[in-house]
C-alpha cells in the first residue's frame, strides 16, 4: 500500500499548498498597508516591501489634511446608532415573523424578502429627494434611517429563531411573563451568539458604507472616514503614504470588532444555516 | 392545549405580532417600497434637476440610443459573468478543503481567508490601486518570477483594468462566501463521506456529486446575493477610476464604467437628470429580477 500512502501524502501537500497560498494572499494586503504607512509615496509606488522611516511624516500629512477626530467621531456615531437600532428593530421583526401567526404573515414576509433584490441605485434619487424635503441633507440621521430596516438581518433572525427552544417560551408564559418581557428577558440573552454575528455584519456594513453617505453628506464637517479615504485615494496621483495612515485607522475598529466577537460569529452563522 | 385557551390566546398573539414586525415594516415601506415606486414614476419624466415633466417613452428612446449606457451595461455584464463564477468556485473549493477536521492550522487559515471582508470597499480598493501601479509591487513580482517580460498596463489598458478590478473583488468576497459554505457543511453527516470514500469514490467525484448537491440551497443563496452585489458594483470602480470625485472617463476607454457609476454620474456630476437616471436604475431592477428568476429556475430544474 505504499503507492496509496504516497498518493495520500502528495494530495495533502497540494491541499496545504493551496490553502497556504489562499491564506497568504488574503493577509498580504494588510501587511502591505502597515508597511506602506511607514514608507514615502515614491517608495510605495516602487513596491518597496520593507518598513521605512516615514511613519511620522505620513501621519503628520494625514492629520493636517484631515480633521481626524471629527471624522472618526462622525463614523463612530453613525455606526453605533445604526447598529443598535438595526439589531433591535430587525430582531423584533425576525422573532415576530417566526413566532406569531397571522393571516398575512407569509405574504408580507415574501414581499419583504423581495426588497432584498432592489438595487440601491433605484432608491438613491428618491431617497435623496425625500431627505431634501425632510431637511435632512448633511445630517447623520439621513445616513442612519434607510439602513435600520434590513430585510437581510430580519431574514437572518427569523432563520435563527427556529432554533430558539419553545419550551423556554412556554415556561415563561406559564410564569405569567408578557410577550415583550419574553423577548427582552429570555430571547435576547439566549440568542446572544446570533446577535453577535448580526452585530459584526451590520457594524462592518455601516462603518464601511460609501455610496449613500457620499450622496447625502456633502459638507466636510459631516463626512465619514470612508468618504475621506475615497477622496484622498481616488486622486490621479494620491499621496499613498498619507492614505495608508487613513486606511490603517479605518480598518482598526472593524478588525477589533471581528476578533473580539469571532467565536460568537462562527456560532451564530452555524445557527442560521441549520 | 384546550380549545378555550386557544381562543383566548389567538387575538392577543395577533396584536403582539403586529407590534413586533410593525416598526420594521413601516421603515421598509418608507425607505424601500415608496422610493422604488417613486423612481418607477420618475423614469417616465424628463427635465433638469427638480423641474420634471411627464415625458412618456422619451427616456426609453434615449436609453436605446445612448452609447455610454451600452458601455456601462457591457462592463457590468463582464464583471458579473467572470467574477461571480470564479469567486464562488474558489470559495466552494476552499470551504470543502477547510472542512476536514484533521487539518492542521484549520482555524487560523479560516480566519485568514475570511479577514478581507472586514476592510471597507474603498480602503481595499486604494490598497489594490497602490499595488498595481505601473512600476509597482505586482508588476515587479511578476517580472521577477519571469511570468511577464514587461509590466502589465493595469491602469491604462481596458482589459487589464477590468482584470485588476475582478482580482480585487474576488479578494474581498471569497472568504465571505466561504463562511456560508462552511456553515452549511457542518450539517452534512460525515458518515456519508466515509461511506463514499470506502467505496472508492475519488475526491473530485465526492466533491461534485455529494458536496455540491447537498449545498444547493446555500449555493443558490450566495449566487443570488453575489449577482445582486456585482450588478450594483460602485465603490470599487468609483475609487479606482476617480469616477466618484473627479470628472472624465471611468478608467481607460470607460472600461470601469458600471451601471451604478453611470447613474451616479447622471445624477450628481453631469447636468442632473433624475428622470433618465431613474430609467437606467430600472434596467438594474429588471436585470436582477430576471437573473434571480433564472437562477432559482436552474436550481429547481436540476433537482428534478
Amino acid at each position: 500500500m505504499t503507492s496509496y500512502g504516497l498518493k495520500q501524502r502528495f494530495s495533502s501537500v497540494v491541499v496545504y499548498a493551496f490553502l497556504g497560498v489562499m491564506a497568504f494572499l488574503s493577509i498580504f494586503p494588510f501587511l502591505w498597508m502597515v508597511i506602506g504607512a511607514t514608507n514615502t509615496t515614491s517608495d510605495i509606488i516602487k513596491g518597496k516591501m520593507s518598513f521605512g522611516e516615514s511613519l511620522l511624516l505620513n501621519a503628520t500629512t494625514f492629520f493636517t489634511q484631515v480633521n481626524a477626530p471629527l471624522i472618526f467621531w462622525n463614523s463612530a456615531k453613525i455606526t453605533i446608532i445604526a447598529t443598535v437600532l438595526t439589531l433591535l428593530i430587525s430582531s423584533l421583526a425576525g422573532y415576530g415573523f417566526e413566532i406569531f401567526a397571522s393571516r398575512f404573515r407569509e405574504k408580507l414576509y415574501t414581499l419583504m424578502l423581495l426588497t432584498l433584490m432592489i438595487p440601491f441605485a433605484a432608491l438613491m434619487i428618491p431617497l435623496f429627494m425625500l431627505m431634501g424635503k425632510l431637511g435632512l441633507i448633511n445630517t447623520h440621521i439621513a445616513v442612519v434611517l434607510p439602513t435600520v430596516a434590513s430585510a437581510f438581518i430580519i431574514f437572518y433572525f427569523r432563520q435563527s429563531t427556529k432554533a430558539f427552544p419553545h419550551e423556554l417560551r412556554d415556561a415563561a408564559r406559564v410564569d405569567g411573563l408578557k410577550e415583550w418581557q419574553i423577548f427582552f428577558l429570555i430571547y435576547m440573552p439566549v440568542m446572544r451568539s446570533t446577535y453577535a454575528a448580526a452585530f459584526i455584519i451590520v457594524f462592518m456594513t455601516v462603518w464601511n458604507s460609501y455610496l449613500w453617505p457620499l450622496v447625502v453628506l456633502q459638507s466636510n464637517d459631516t463626512k465619514t472616514i470612508t468618504l475621506v479615504i475615497s477622496s484622498l485615494g481616488s486622486a490621479y496621483y494620491p499621496d499613498y503614504g498619507a492614505v495608508m495612515i487613513g486606511t490603517v485607522l479605518a480598518t482598526i475598529p472593524t478588525l477589533f470588532v471581528f476578533f473580539a466577537m469571532q467565536r460568537q460569529f462562527v456560532e451564530g452563522m452555524l445557527g442560521s444555516v441549520k | 392545549m384546550s380549545a378555550i385557551s386557544q381562543r383566548r390566546m389567538r387575538p392577543r398573539f395577533d396584536v403582539n405580532g403586529w407590534l413586533f414586525v410593525g416598526p420594521a415594516l413601516a421603515l421598509i415601506a418608507t425607505f424601500m417600497i415608496f422610493p422604488v415606486l417613486h423612481s418607477l414614476w420618475m423614469s417616465f419624466q424628463t427635465g433638469l434637476g427638480m423641474r420634471l415633466s411627464f415625458g412618456g417613452m422619451k427616456n426609453i428612446h434615449r436609453l436605446f440610443n445612448d452609447p455610454l449606457f451600452f458601455t456601462a451595461l457591457k462592463n457590468t455584464f463582464i464583471f458579473f459573468l467572470v467574477q461571480v463564477p470564479v469567486m464562488l468556485t474558489l470559495a466552494l473549493i476552499t470551504a470543502s478543503l477547510l472542512n476536514n477536521p484533521d487539518l492542521k492550522f484549520r482555524g487560523l487559515m479560516r480566519t485568514a481567508i475570511f479577514l478581507p471582508c472586514v476592510t471597507s470597499l474603498v480602503a481595499y480598493t486604494v490598497l489594490f490601486k497602490s499595488m498595481f501601479v505601473a512600476n509597482g509591487l505586482v508588476n515587479t513580482v511578476l517580472i521577477n518570477l519571469g511570468i511577464v517580460d514587461t509590466g502589465i498596463p493595469w491602469m491604462t489598458d481596458p482589459f487589464w483594468c477590468r482584470t485588476m478590478i475582478i482580482i480585487a473583488i474576488t479578494w474581498r468576497w471569497t472568504g465571505y462566501n466561504m463562511i456560508f459554505y462552511l456553515a452549511a457543511m457542518q450539517n452534512i453527516d460525515r458518515s456519508v463521506y466515509e461511506a463514499a470514500r470506502i467505496d472508492g469514490v475519488p475526491t473530485w467525484a465526492r466533491f461534485l456529486h455529494l458536496t455540491v448537491p447537498m449545498l444547493k440551497p446555500v449555493i443558490l443563496f450566495t449566487t443570488v446575493t453575489s449577482t445582486i452585489g456585482t450588478l450594483q458594483l460602485f465603490d470599487e470602480v468609483a475609487t479606482i477610476t476617480g469616477g466618484g470625485s473627479a470628472g472624465g472617463a471611468a478608467g481607460p476607454g470607460n472600461s470601469a464604467l458600471t451601471l451604478s457609476l453611470y447613474i451616479y454620474n447622471l445624477t450628481f456630476k453631469f447636468a442632473p437628470n433624475f428622470g433618465y437616471a431613474a430609467t437606467v436604475s430600472y434596467v438594474i431592477v429588471i436585470l436582477v429580477a430576471i437573473l434571480s428568476f433564472l437562477q432559482f429556475f436552474a436550481a429547481r430544474e436540476r433537482k428534478a
